[in-house]
């Protein structure tokens, strides 16, 4: 046991001090920055809410992809052993990995019209480069392994005897995954969306290279930062600060209580 | 009746091979056998769970051997009673009867006399986590007999529960068995548990059919396999005041010539005759 007695709590206790300000104080110094009437101004501003809206939309979009594709094989992961198991969860976590420029420009090479992929979505009418569509695969891209490791955790924790039990009662196999094994993994699900969208919104290096105009709100501040500097740049981080704290505790409080925990 | 025949399973690790075994109609049958030797692999391959490599399974002559588990009307109670955490005792014990409306049964209705046998009315809005693991596993015997299977499989039902619940619930698996007229197949390594429930019982060892029969035949006629590997053998359940006490050492054979005086008067080797003839004469076979 760590005690007050000894050097380490002491040594801890600072260290920990020194982590919670260096998190926090950046923030403080920047949320107190602007004026209320600087932070009135910016909010009217169209461009402004145009940007942080386009954020919004384009990360719950990547979110939902997420949830779409993800769900399904998130499962497959959870209650599946194969031969190679371990190598797709490494694939899985690469875009995790990878420098976000990096992401940005591999996707350019895949979907540039240097590629049969690109070729093919654009004789489709698919635009990528510089589109809300091209925004959106991004931040699928980033987003997509948070969901998938947060879901494949949740649905892990559901125990297969569960989803046996219910079958042998006479629930077919997607009547058990929607009254049994979705209910019970419902707040990993949750978890998993509120991660995926928070790194979606928070994607900047990828997206610049896919996509500068129609700008989401980081390429926004960086640009208002680059023409301007700080001090135009500051209210706009600070609304979207402020709109994702307000979503992601939204999400929370809609999502169901636990229920008590079984023995 | 469930008719194996020369089931085989194989999961890498743990094999089943060329299996045959008749279960009657209304028995209460218990296997047995060591840690690993199957036990569990034969109740997932009978409800449906684990891929069949070969050789075939008939419940009442039908073949259900590919048949998905919803298709089989065979209820399992598991060692850790695996109550839906998330729904009340009512919804658990409810759950399965939402699917039965089709057969024109009241989904909303729960069998009353499956509740009163099992005391379980006052528990009926409440959560499974705050039960007693003795209350958990009533529960998950009304949930599986409320949508009245055709067979229940017992796996290890009584082996989470300290002493004083395992005696109480064996009261309540004997009753219900008497009761319902369910075919009851039971897992277990507990050996005072076999003798106490078993009309007939088999032991399978590393995925094999060693011995079938009353427990009578079974105990006077040791086979070769107790002596290969009785001495593994568990005998926790031994220990509970109601269960003939033996005393094992692994050197000496582990089934004493005496055998018979260790069957205890009026035990479950011989059932009452009222229930026999209750459960012979629902035999469709």
């Amino acid at each position: 046991m760590l005690n007050r007695r000894e050097p380490l709590f002491w040594i801890s206790l600072s260290c920990g001090l020194v982590v919670l300000a260096f998190i926090t104080l950046p923030l403080v110094k920047m949320i107190s920055g602007p004026t209320a009437a600087t932070m009135r101004q910016t909010i009217v501003d169209p461009e402004v809410r145009r940007s942080i809206w386009l954020s919004l939309y384009t990360a719950g979009a990547a979110a939902l992809i997420a949830v779409a594709i993800g769900t399904p094989f998130a499962y497959l992961l959870a209650r599946r052993d194969f031969p190679g198991k371990k190598l797709v969860e490494g694939i899985i976590d690469l875009p995790i990995v990878i420098p976000h420029p990096v992401v940005g420009i591999a996707l350019l090479s895949l979907v540039g019209r240097n590629f049969w992929v690109g070729r093919l979505l654009h004789e489709l009418g698919v635009r990528l480069m510089g589109s809300v569509s091209g925004i959106i695969m991004v931040l699928t891209f980033v987003g997509l392994p948070f969901y998938l490791n947060a879901a494949r955790e949740g649905f892990a924790g559901v125990s297969p005897r569960l989803e046996a039990v219910a079958r042998s009662l006479g629930a077919s196999g997607r009547q058990t995954f929607f009254l049994v094994t979705l209910p019970l993994a419902w707040r990993s699900l949750l978890a998993g969306i509120i991660m995926c969208c928070a790194r979606a919104i928070s994607e900047f290096g990828a997206v610049v290279i896919i996509a500068y105009h129609p700008m989401i709100a980081p390429v926004l501040i960086y640009e208002r930062f680059e023409s301007f500097g700080l001090k135009y740049s500051q209210p706009v981080a600070v609304w979207l600060i402020f709109l994702c704290l307000t979503l992601f505790l939204l999400l929370r409080l809609v999502s169901p209580a636990p229920r008590p925990a079984a023995r | 009746m469930i008719s194996i025949r020369n089931l085989s399973v194989d999961l890498g690790d743990f094999q089943l091979r060329d299996l045959s075994l008749e279960i009657a109609s209304g028995e209460f049958f218990i296997l047995m056998g060591p840690t690993g030797a199957g036990k569990t692999i034969l109740l997932e391959a009978i409800i449906g769970l684990v891929p069949v490599a070969g050789g075939e399974i008939f419940l009442d002559g039908d073949r259900i051997t590919h048949l998905p588990p919803e298709k089989r009307q065979i209820g399992i109670v598991y060692q850790d009673y695996a109550l839906f955490p998330h729904l009340t005792v009512r919804e658990n014990i409810a759950f399965g009867r939402r699917f039965q409306a089709a057969a024109g049964v009241k989904n909303s209705e729960l069998p009353a006399d499956l509740l009163a046998t099992l005391e379980l009315e006052p528990l009926l809005s409440r959560y499974p986590g705050t039960l007693s693991g003795g209350e958990q596993q009533r529960v998950a015997l009304a949930r599986a007999l409320a949508v009245s299977p055709r067979v229940l499989l017992l796996d290890e039902p009584l082996s989470a529960l300290d002493p004083r619940f395992r005696e109480e619930l064996r009261h309540y698996l004997r009753l219900l068995h008497r009761q319902t007229g369910t075919t009851f197949l039971m897992v277990t390594h507990d050996f005072a548990e076999a003798l106490a429930l078993a009309e007939r019982l088999a032991v399978i060892n590393r995925g094999r059919l060693e011995q079938a029969g009353t427990p009578e035949e079974i105990f006077r006629q040791p086979a070769a396999w107790k002596s290969t590997w009785a001495g593994k053998w568990n005998w926790n359940g031994a220990a509970s005041p109601s269960a003939p006490r033996i005393s094992f050492s692994a050197p000496t054979p582990w089934w004493p010539p005496a055998s018979r005086t260790l069957l205890p008067a009026g035990s479950a080797a011989s059932p009452p005759p009222a229930s026999t003839t209750r459960w012979r004469s629902r035999s469709p076979t």
